[in-house]
């Protein structure tokens, strides 16, 4: 039993944190948010260098080869700077299926193109009705010719604005909420038919609502068989929540430090804040909502690991633990900042805002904590 | 990052749960409810030093097991799952440790020899009438005289200090400097002439709490374990000993399971209890604090096997613990609904309809200590503000 990490896994933690340190200040994300892309093409051909892009991917697509650990890693420390640049909507979610559905050559096609850093991906699966039921899904691919033809709306397309390709879900059988029927497909972002309406959210991100009207595709671009992709899409979930809560972990972990700095220097009534008991207090409650996280988190990791079914349950209990001590932790964080925190130049209120989004990404704490109660207590 | 049991922990594990089915036997568990707590728990505690297991956290050198980290998690897991209870606490788990980091060569071959057999029962002389979670602030008082000490004075909240054969004590040997200078350290024979128990009845309507007055009572110089005037010191080194375990996480799980089995069975017109959305929502909400609970334990375990100081994650043990114990007790009480008031009685309680009611009052009412105990969790957060957050 040990929860430590490897020489090579501190690596990879010390050259984020370093580009973090040195490349990624608080006014140069800010700027990078506020530019036209959203996000910085030189930075992402960084990541590419840097090795950063390969980590989850096998060796013989010139990836990494790397396990759930190795991808909890980056996720921190990238959420410890609060990186917009889109590893998760393109690494973690469009690379990750292509790595699980994608055949022989779709995988030989597309992931050294994501590794190198020449394309930037998305997943098209949220649709206007659909909340965090992802097989409630409207969009069609019918067969045609030697290929499909794609109709629907997905919407809040993580990375739409930028993606270069898209992997989306769409229904070849069934009625909208039958968990058969489904399959995904890698489509052009750039093809006749697809129309995107881009727009930026609260954490930084620019996603976008797509519309596909008659978008050919070809047979090829069909990932594994034709109506089985929910479990592998539950699959990759599952790796993206493990990914996402280390995110949040690394981003409450900087909320405390930081909140528990500001408690030292801030001064009322003569003395530092942080003399005051009732504030000493909640700054332990939020010290021991970060280790809890963390502790579910090194669960969730060793179960993965291990055997990805095995961590089914504790995925579910995750999201749940990362949500309400997600919210405590920014709450908290806001609150002893007082009115500094309440503004939009410092970066607490960022910090809060990405904690709500991942929150509610494949999911809130209500939605699984149902799903957890719905697998343990049936009769 | 990797808790997979090997062979030999599989193995390890089969070993520890079929000892269990074969010791822990019916008549063994009964014996255990009866009112005579003390030979019954002893007797147990016998059974397990005959195997070698009754001190998992001693070394190998002193009777212990030389368990690896996932060894003790794996005994400790197995135990709460056979609903076995934990050993008593104060000789094998507390004074054993201050003996053997503090003790000298006679204390050592004394004392641990007998603990390890449970040949002495152990009570625990901190609390005073006048101090409570300012430990620091005690003044019992222990005057030399010659080769031994007088103490005057009295301890409060002893535990089983009725069945106690040795307590050990922190007492004032010096006034002159600051509160925490001048404790010390000493083992007292409770049939030393000058000590009266004066039993305290809990909320649980039980008597495991007691006074403990000293009136001249002459202890042999001897027995002081530590220096004079470094009881403070060692005071602490025996709380940092013991932070794992202290969480219960074991046996929360166990109470888990025990709602569970209870809930299933229990039906509102016609809807069972587990099926009722509010109390699905509390329960989910323990067990995942519990499955993180779990986790926090076994970093600190994992830490101090590497032979590391466990990190801030340790002091969250006793809090969280604590709290996740009695959000089970309150569930269970509510689950025994108008049964929850029942007193024991020589009425069998099966006929009362609901066996685990008793149960359930006794440790949702008795429970209501552990948040005090230890060190209140209100000084528990001044201690982690402090030494963890490094807030003065």
């Amino acid at each position: 039993m040990n929860f430590d990490f490897t020489e090579e896994q501190q690596m990879v933690r010390d050259s984020i944190a370093r580009f973090v340190q040195d490349d990624y200040d608080w006014d140069t994300r800010k700027a990078i948010v506020a530019s036209d892309a959203g996000m910085s093409r030189d930075n992402w051909q960084l990541f590419a260098e840097l090795g950063w892009l390969s980590i989850p991917f096998a060796e013989e697509h010139g990836g990494f080869g790397g396990n759930i650990v190795d991808l909890s890693v980056v996720m921190e420390e990238l959420g410890k700077g609060l990186v917009v640049e889109p590893y998760f909507p393109t690494v973690v979610l469009f690379g990750g299926l292509i790595a699980r559905a994608g055949g022989e050559a779709q995988q030989a096609e597309w992931l050294p193109r994501v590794i190198g850093g020449e394309i930037l991906g998305a997943f098209a699966y949220v649709e206007r009705q659909s909340r965090f039921a992802l097989h409630d899904c409207q969009t069609t691919a019918t067969r045609s010719g030697d290929g499909y033809v794609l109709n629907g709306e997905k919407v809040v397309v993580f990375n739409g604005e930028q993606a270069d390709h898209l992997v989306v879900l769409a229904r070849t059988a069934g009625a909208q909420s039958d968990r058969d029927g489904l399959s995904l497909f890698v489509v052009d972002a750039a093809a006749a038919g697809v129309d995107k309406m881009s727009y930026p959210m609260m954490d930084g991100q620019r996603v976008a609502n797509i519309t596909f009207t008659d978008v050919k595709v070809s047979v090829d671009a069909l990932l594994g068989e034709e109506g089985t992709a929910l479990p592998v899409v539950d699959a990759v979930v599952d790796a993206a929540i493990i990914a996402l809560a280390s995110e949040a972990v690394g981003i409450m972990g900087v909320l405390n430090s930081k909140t528990l700095e500001y408690t030292k220097t801030r001064e009322q009534f003569g003395v530092a804040i942080s003399s005051y008991q009732a504030l000493q207090h909640r700054m332990v409650d939020t010290m021991m909502a970060y280790e809890q996280s963390k502790s579910l988190l090194f669960k969730a990791l060793c179960e993965y690991k291990q055997d990805p079914a095995m961590a089914a349950e504790t995925i579910h209990a995750l999201k749940v633990l990362i949500d309400r001590n997600g919210k405590h932790v920014f709450g908290e964080a806001i609150q002893l900042h007082g009115g500094m925190g309440m503004t939009d130049e410092l970066d607490i209120g960022h910090y809060a805002k990405r904690l709500m989004m991942i929150n509610t990404t494949f999911g809130d704490a209500n939605y699984h904590r149902s799903r957890y109660i719905e697998t343990t207590y049936a009769a | 990052m990797d808790t997979a049991y090997s062979a030999e922990d599989l193995a390890f594990r089969d070993e520890v749960r079929d000892f269990f089915e074969k010791a822990f036997t019916p008549e063994v568990q009964n014996s255990l409810r009866s009112v005579d707590y003390k030979e019954a728990i002893e007797e147990w505690q016998k059974k397990l030093y005959e195997q070698g297991w009754v001190a998992p956290n001693w070394p190998a050198e002193y009777g212990g097991t030389g368990w690896t980290a996932t060894q003790k998690y794996i005994y400790e897991t197995e135990r709460s799952l056979a609903g076995i209870p934990g050993v008593v606490p104060f000789g094998l788990v507390m004074v054993a440790n201050v003996i053997m980091a503090y003790g000298t060569d006679e204390q050592k071959s004394y004392f641990l020899p007998r603990i390890l057999k449970s040949e002495d029962w152990w009570c625990q002389g901190y609390s005073e009438p006048g101090s409570g979670s300012d430990l620091a602030s005690l003044k019992t008082k222990a005057e030399r005289d010659g080769d031994d000490f007088i103490i005057n004075g009295a301890k409060i909240w002893t535990t089983y200090a009725q069945y106690a054969d040795w307590i050990f004590c922190l007492v004032r040997t010096d006034n002159s400097g600051k509160k925490q200078e001048g404790i010390t350290f000493i083992l007292i024979d409770m049939k030393s002439e000058g000590i009266k128990v004066n039993p305290i009845i809990s909320i649980d309507n039980h008597h495991s709490l007691n006074e403990v007055e000293f009136n001249n009572v002459r202890v042999p110089a001897k027995n002081v374990v530590g220096e004079v005037g470094k009881g403070w010191t060692v005071a602490k080194a025996l709380l940092a000993h013991e932070r794992t375990g202290i969480a219960g996480v074991a046996d929360v799980k166990r109470a888990v399971r025990v709602i569970k089995e209870v809930a299933a069975k229990e039906e509102n017109g016609g809807q069972r209890l587990l099926d009722d959305p509010g109390f699905q929502q509390r329960l989910a909400d323990i067990e995942v604090e519990l499955m993180a609970l779990e986790f926090t334990e076994l970093r600190t375990l994992a830490t101090q096997a590497a032979g590391g100081f466990p990190g801030p994650e340790s002091s969250l043990l006793k809090i969280k613990g604590t709290e996740l114990q009695q959000a089970t007790q309150e569930l269970l009480m509510e689950i025994a609904a108008y049964y929850q008031g029942v007193l024991p009685t020589d009425r069998d309680s099966n006929a009362l309809g609901h066996e685990f009611a008793t149960d359930a009052r006794r440790s949702y009412m008795y429970g209501r200590a552990a948040t005090i105990y230890g060190g209140s969790n209100e000084v528990q957060k001044n201690i982690i503000a402090k030494y963890v957050l490094g807030l003065e």
